[in-house]
């Protein structure tokens, strides 16, 4: 007797650990063959958008620290810098160097929840204990700056909320050093695990064509062997001050652009960011953090779009200023929320197992998908 | 790499009236108008074209103009009529390194604008939320549902600057 077959949907979340947040995923199969994904999101919609057009222009800041709330300072930076930008504020070089710092720690931050959360996915927990251990240091950092772990408010429009702490370059140096031991380790315990590499190799492989029609940037992106870095291909900011690599996928264990080259990219990732911070640290000069903060943000008429590199990819903020205090648009382009658009041509043809392997490999944040 | 006036001018000789005009006194971003049911084409040319290589759509973002006349009924409520809706495409080419921004504007009564998902990919779910919350119709869109609110949302789109929060949303007091 022959074994009846047929197509079968299955529900992947909203409440499912390793989407990451409320994603839900229909999941249409051919037994264990993934034949198609729907990704429905909005579970996490405060619209963001509505509130920022009630707010005052200072008064959106905190606002952008809840949408990708592992990259909060990066956020803030986008932010910060579109509205100099649309109101021409030049900004002292202090206050510059320590949001390279902070955007760059913040980058290590997001990437050790990343890499720790895609090992628990699959299976190795211990890596993911070790992740949070060395971003709880960087919490730390974050928390004598400006009191706060997670949602910052740090990054004012043309300045900072306060100084550096003066501990803060002693602390960073310090964990800087230890940390370096700690990614052999990392490296040692998961990347070059051969159960690892088993899982993700060679799947959800990701096309350098597909990956630009689709808009995927950031790591994803560079893993897909693209070299592309706005910190170099369009500067702000003193990133042009600092030496450092921009690291590109290159298919070692697989083919590019699978899984594990975009694991591995932030590995890499976290490397370059730990040389940049060295330099800044080295080279910060003195001066007044809250000299050019406007008393009254009022820009003029008009629009700007502005993008940073964000530790998922192009963060971009559109502005629309009508002339008064509050602005008339904000509309935000995260990257995640691109990115997950990606997602189901990544999971054909795969395994329902593979799903988790590639949906941690494009490491989303549903805060900013939904916002 | 181009400047937006050069652009200009390459589209202007291609599509003649439905490229209204370029707008640079603002500050910051110049921009070019084009017609709404044109923009397909003109993207298509744009992407395709070997000067301007445009393979990558930064962002693309609705936005309610609120140009109309404002309305208030005997209860305080105000509402817009006439006026215009807007699109607005950021553009970039990683190839040749510039970037270009073009906006739409459609009737606020009769939103309507050509899809571009056809040439990018990632507008899909950009038209999506366009539509979700101004409302914005993009023809020829090969799935135009609601994305990030409800599916069975019947309250209109919380976006628009005229918008209400409904009293009751399935049973449930609104305002709570």
């Amino acid at each position: 007797m022959a074994l009846k077959t047929e197509e079968m949907v299955l529900n992947m979340g909203p409440q499912h650990p390793s989407t990451h947040g409320v994603l839900r995923l229909e999941l249409q199969l051919e037994g264990e063959i993934i034949k198609d994904v729907i990704p429905h999101i909005g579970y996490l919609h405060r619209c963001f958008e509505k509130h920022s057009e009630a707010m005052t222009y200072p008064q959106v800041i905190p606002y952008t620290d809840r949408m990708d709330y592992l990259a909060s300072m990066y956020n803030e930076f986008g932010y910060a810098l579109a509205m100099e930008r649309l109101m021409g504020i030049e900004v002292p070089e202090r206050v510059e160097y320590i949001r390279v710092i902070m955007g760059e720690l913040q980058r290590i931050a997001s990437h050790l929840v990343a890499l720790g959360t895609y090992g628990a996915d699959i299976g190795a927990f211990t890596p993911f204990l070790f992740c949070f251990r060395d971003r709880e240091r960087i919490l730390h950092l974050f928390e004598i700056t400006c009191g706060a772990r997670l949602l910052y408010n740090y990054i004012w429009i043309g300045g900072l909320s306060n100084d550096l702490h003066p501990d803060f370059i002693r602390l960073t140096k310090e964990f800087i050093k230890d940390f370096k031991p700690n990614l052999k380790e990392l490296n040692d315990l998961l990347s070059f695990n051969a159960i690892f590499i088993e899982r993700t190799a060679d799947v959800g492989i990701l096309p350098l064509e597909t990956a630009i029609n689709y808009g995927v940037t950031g790591p994803n992106l560079r893993a897909s062997g693209m070299k592309w870095d706005l910190r170099k291909d369009d500067p702000y900011s003193v990133y042009n001050k600092f030496d450092y690599e921009i690291p590109v996928g290159s298919g070692e264990k697989g083919k590019i652009g699978d899984c594990w080259d975009r694991y591995f990219i932030r590995v890499r990732e976290m490397e370059e960011s730990l040389k940049i911070i060295e330099q800044a640290i080295e080279q910060i000069p003195d001066g007044d953090v809250k000299s050019a903060i406007p008393k009254r943000v009022k820009p003029p008429e008009g629009q700007i779009y502005t993008r940073v590199e964000n530790p998922r990819g192009e963060l971009g903020y559109f502005i629309i200023s009508d002339g008064s205090l509050n602005p008339s648009r904000v509309k935000v382009r995260a990257p995640s929320f691109v990115t997950m658009q990606v997602f189901p041509e990544l999971c054909k043809g795969f395994m329902v197992a593979d799903v988790v392997a590639i949906l941690g490999s494009i490491d989303i944040v549903l805060g900013e998908i939904d916002r | 790499m181009k400047t937006s006036e050069e652009i200009l001018n390459i589209l202007k000789d291609k599509f003649g009236d439905s490229i209204i005009e370029l707008k640079s006194d603002k500050p910051i971003d110049s921009f070019v108008l084009a017609a709404p049911l044109e923009v397909d084409k003109i993207c298509m040319f744009l992407r395709d074209n070997s000067d301007l290589q445009f393979d990558s759509l930064m962002n693309l973002s609705g936005v309610d103009d609120a140009n109309g006349e404002k309305v208030k009924d005997n209860k305080g409520t105000e509402t817009i009529n006439g006026g215009t809706l807007s699109v607005w495409y950021h553009l970039e080419s990683t190839k040749l390194k510039h970037k270009f921004t073009l906006k739409v504007s459609t009737e606020r009564a009769k939103p309507e604008v050509t899809s571009v998902t056809e040439i990018w990919k990632c507008a899909d779910w950009h038209e999506r939320e366009a539509y979700d919350m101004y409302g914005i119709i993009f023809l020829n869109h090969p799935d135009l549902r609601r994305i990030l609110m409800p599916y069975d949302w019947e309250h209109g789109y919380p976006l628009r600057k005229d918008y209400r929060n409904p009293e009751f949303y399935q049973g449930m007091k609104v305002p709570y």
